[in-house]
């Protein structure tokens, strides 16, 4: 289908992007790496504390790493004008906001994939599990759901690096809680019926919110 | 596709277009009609209303009220179909810094779904003159080397229609000469409809068949170039934009 | 004119609604006077929720249909909306203190989501005047009051879902409402349910009247 492959194009555009100049993943990483480790100073060594704000940290640290990464989604195309580029190309508004979602979300799950065994080493806990990273995958859909549609909207704002957090961090409050929750119960080896709810709501959110972002983000874009 | 309807496809018809921002009325009320293979230079003074215009017609943005038919399809109905026919040069590039001049032609090439993109790259890369340039960085290209690559990515899917606004900001004499060159003849045959925003009175006179003059966001004067000459257009222009309201 | 009858019936309302919390209706047993709070605590809560469904239903008009009057509204009551939210996040820890012994408690769903909710009508505030140009402003505060919306019910099952896990030290038992408590209860919602709709028309022509002064000084400048 024509709407699948501009979209296509559009994440292959932003990975080759990346790839020439590696900024967000590596100013990502790099503070997502920080971030853990100060968390490990903050709370000490004691194994019985680092079990209890393993979780919280893992997900303040996402948390934060995203917005970072959200941030930088329309940075190039606010330059010489891309974005009204894309809008005098026969694509879809949708197609555009799709092509987003997916290439944050690839360069997010990147971030992740290297974060995640470095947390499970430094905290030293079984945070590689397929429950983790299931629980990962699916939080890190909802963020990039409601943060791309808010990235677009920040980039047309006074001080944009303040906007988002304010605009993201209320509405993935519900997820947050629902990984951190999810998180600590995989981690200490709870079956997933434990923490079968937590899955739900945060699947919720994300088709919810994948629907409701892609409805109206024609509007955020079009003046 | 008949004859005919290949010979209409360049055609836009404007009626009552209006867009308001907020409180601030941008469009009150344009009429256009550009026929086939014409050239329209549009001038006026800063805040008129122009860059708004050109940006509806781009498909950019939507009028408040009133309608854009473009060879007789309109955006609510076919706004995929309409784009396909409209090319647009703006004084921004709408390339992408990190990568190169092929990379950003492929890329438009996908999103106009052009046929055969390599080949049809390395035409417009020609017409532009950078074919050896194609595999560096737009990054590290002069101002007039990227308006090429941008001129050379807006002609990729052949348009029947040329929408540009200012292209020749911050080009040298060289860069203009070869845009003029580029723009005009369509290399199918058609000659294309061109709608140009201008600043320069000659620049206009000197291209246009068909002059218009827009102040606060209505159309103060419209009229053939052959029935002026610099001084009379200069004239008209203080006078149309001081008397209108 | 529905203005002024609005405001009579708002007035009557929360004067008998004084009266009954006040003098009619009975000392709660166990919690004593301070129980009391709660038919104000109620009302607010309750107007913090309606005020955000006017700016929902407002937003959606008004990308849908692009008439200021629909932004007027949802901004208008978006303001109240705020002011509600502020005095529940206040009336509920006064409420608290001397129920549970702590001010603030993470585990009742109704006040973490009340505070959450506050930072959606801040964001909704900030995105507007933050925005480079007023109608930008007014687009994205209308994505703001939809996503918001959208997104209570999923808070409010999230933290419902998180007391489940932590239950509180002090389990409150809301063990049905006397005949009394139930009608003062009413009156009070009914109260300041009409004083929300009398400031909200008077705010909505309040910017109504802002917007004539600005054009016509445009006009004559």
């Amino acid at each position: 289908m024509s709407f699948w492959r501009k979209v296509i194009a559009i994440t292959e555009k932003d990975a080759l992007s990346e790839l020439r100049t590696r900024e967000i993943i590596f100013s990502v990483l790099v503070f997502t790496l920080l971030v853990i480790v100060i968390f490990n100073f903050a709370f000490g060594t004691s194994q019985q504390v680092i079990v209890l704000v393993a979780p919280g940290s893992l997900w303040v640290t996402f948390a934060f790493a995203g917005i970072l990464s959200l941030n930088r989604a329309f940075i190039p195309e606010k330059e010489q004008g891309c974005l009204e580029g894309l809008m005098a190309c026969p694509i879809s508004r949708e197609a555009i906001y799709v092509g987003k979602i997916l290439s944050s979300l690839l360069f997010m799950l990147i971030i992740e994939a290297i974060a995640l065994p470095i947390f499970a080493v430094l905290f030293n806990l079984p945070m590689l599990s397929l429950p983790v990273i299931v629980i990962t995958v699916l939080t890190t859909i909802g963020f990039v759901a409601v943060g791309t549609l808010f990235s677009a909207m920040a980039v047309n704002t006074k001080a944009r690096e303040m906007v988002l957090p304010i605009l993201f961090l209320p509405i993935v409050v519900p997820i947050i809680i629902a990984a951190v929750e999810a998180s600590g119960l995989a981690i200490a080896g709870a079956p997933w019926s434990k923490f079968a709810s937590w899955l739900q709501l945060i699947l919720a959110f994300d088709v919810i919110f994948l629907v409701v972002s892609f409805l109206i983000f024609a509007f955020v874009i079009e003046e | 596709m008949g004859q005919n309807a290949a010979a209409q496809t360049g055609v836009v018809k404007v009626e009552g277009l209006t867009k308001t921002f907020g409180n601030q009325r941008a469009l009150r009320g344009i009429d256009l009609e550009v026929g086939q293979g014409e050239f329209v230079v549009i001038f006026g003074p800063n805040g008129a209303g122009k860059s708004t215009l050109l940006r509806i017609l781009a498909g950019i943005m939507n009028p408040s009220s009133g309608s854009v038919h473009i060879s007789g399809l309109s955006f609510q109905d076919n706004a995929e179909e309409v784009r396909r026919r409209i090319g647009v040069v703006s004084h921004q590039t709408f390339l992408y810094g990190n990568l190169t001049a092929y990379e950003n032609l492929a890329f438009y090439s996908r999103m106009y779904d052009v046929p055969r993109l390599e080949e049809r790259i390395a035409e417009v890369a020609t017409i532009v003159g950078m074919t050896s340039r194609l595999h560096d960085r737009v990054s590290t290209f002069s101002r007039g080397m990227q308006q090429r690559i941008s001129i050379a990515r807006s002609l990729l899917h052949k348009p029947a229609i040329m929408l540009l606004d200012e292209p020749e900001t911050g080009l040298d004499q060289q860069a203009i000469a070869m845009l003029w060159e580029a723009l005009r003849p369509a290399d199918d045959g058609e000659k294309r409809s061109v709608i140009l925003i201008s600043h320069s009175l000659e620049r206009g006179l000197e291209l246009g068949e068909r002059l218009l003059i827009l102040d606060k966001g209505k159309i103060v004067y419209q009229g053939l170039k052959t029935a002026l000459d610099l001084a009379g257009l200069k004239e008209l222009y203080q006078q149309s934009t001081r008397v209108s309201l | 004119m529905a203005r002024k009858i609005l405001l009579w019936v708002s007035l009557a309302l929360m004067v008998i609604s004084l009266y009954l919390v006040f003098v009619y209706v009975p000392t709660e047993k166990e919690m004593g006077i301070v129980q009391r709070i709660f038919y104000i605590m109620v009302p607010t809560g309750w107007l913090a929720m309606l005020s955000f469904t006017v700016v929902f239903l407002g937003s959606i008009l008004y990308l849908v249909r692009r008439d200021n009057k629909w932004d007027i509204l949802a901004h208008s009551s978006a303001e109240l909306g705020i002011v509600f939210t502020t005095l529940a996040l206040i009336v509920g820890p006064i409420w608290a203190k001397p129920i549970w012994g702590v001010w603030w408690d993470w585990g009742t769903p109704r006040l973490t989501s009340t505070l959450v909710l506050w930072f959606i009508y801040l964001a909704y505030f900030m995105v507007r005047s933050l925005a480079t140009e007023e109608s930008r402003g007014a687009r994205f505060a209308a994505v703001v009051g939809i996503v918001g919306f959208v997104d209570i019910p999923i808070i409010a099952l999230a933290t419902t879902l998180w007391q489940g896990m932590h239950p509180p030290a002090l389990i409150f038992q809301e063990s049905g409402l006397a005949p009394s408590m139930l009608l003062t209860l009413i009156v009070s919602i009914a109260a300041f349910t009409a004083l929300y709709f009398l400031l909200l028309l008077q705010r909505v022509s309040m910017k109504n009247a802002e917007i004539e002064i600005q054009s016509l000084q445009e006009l004559g400048g």
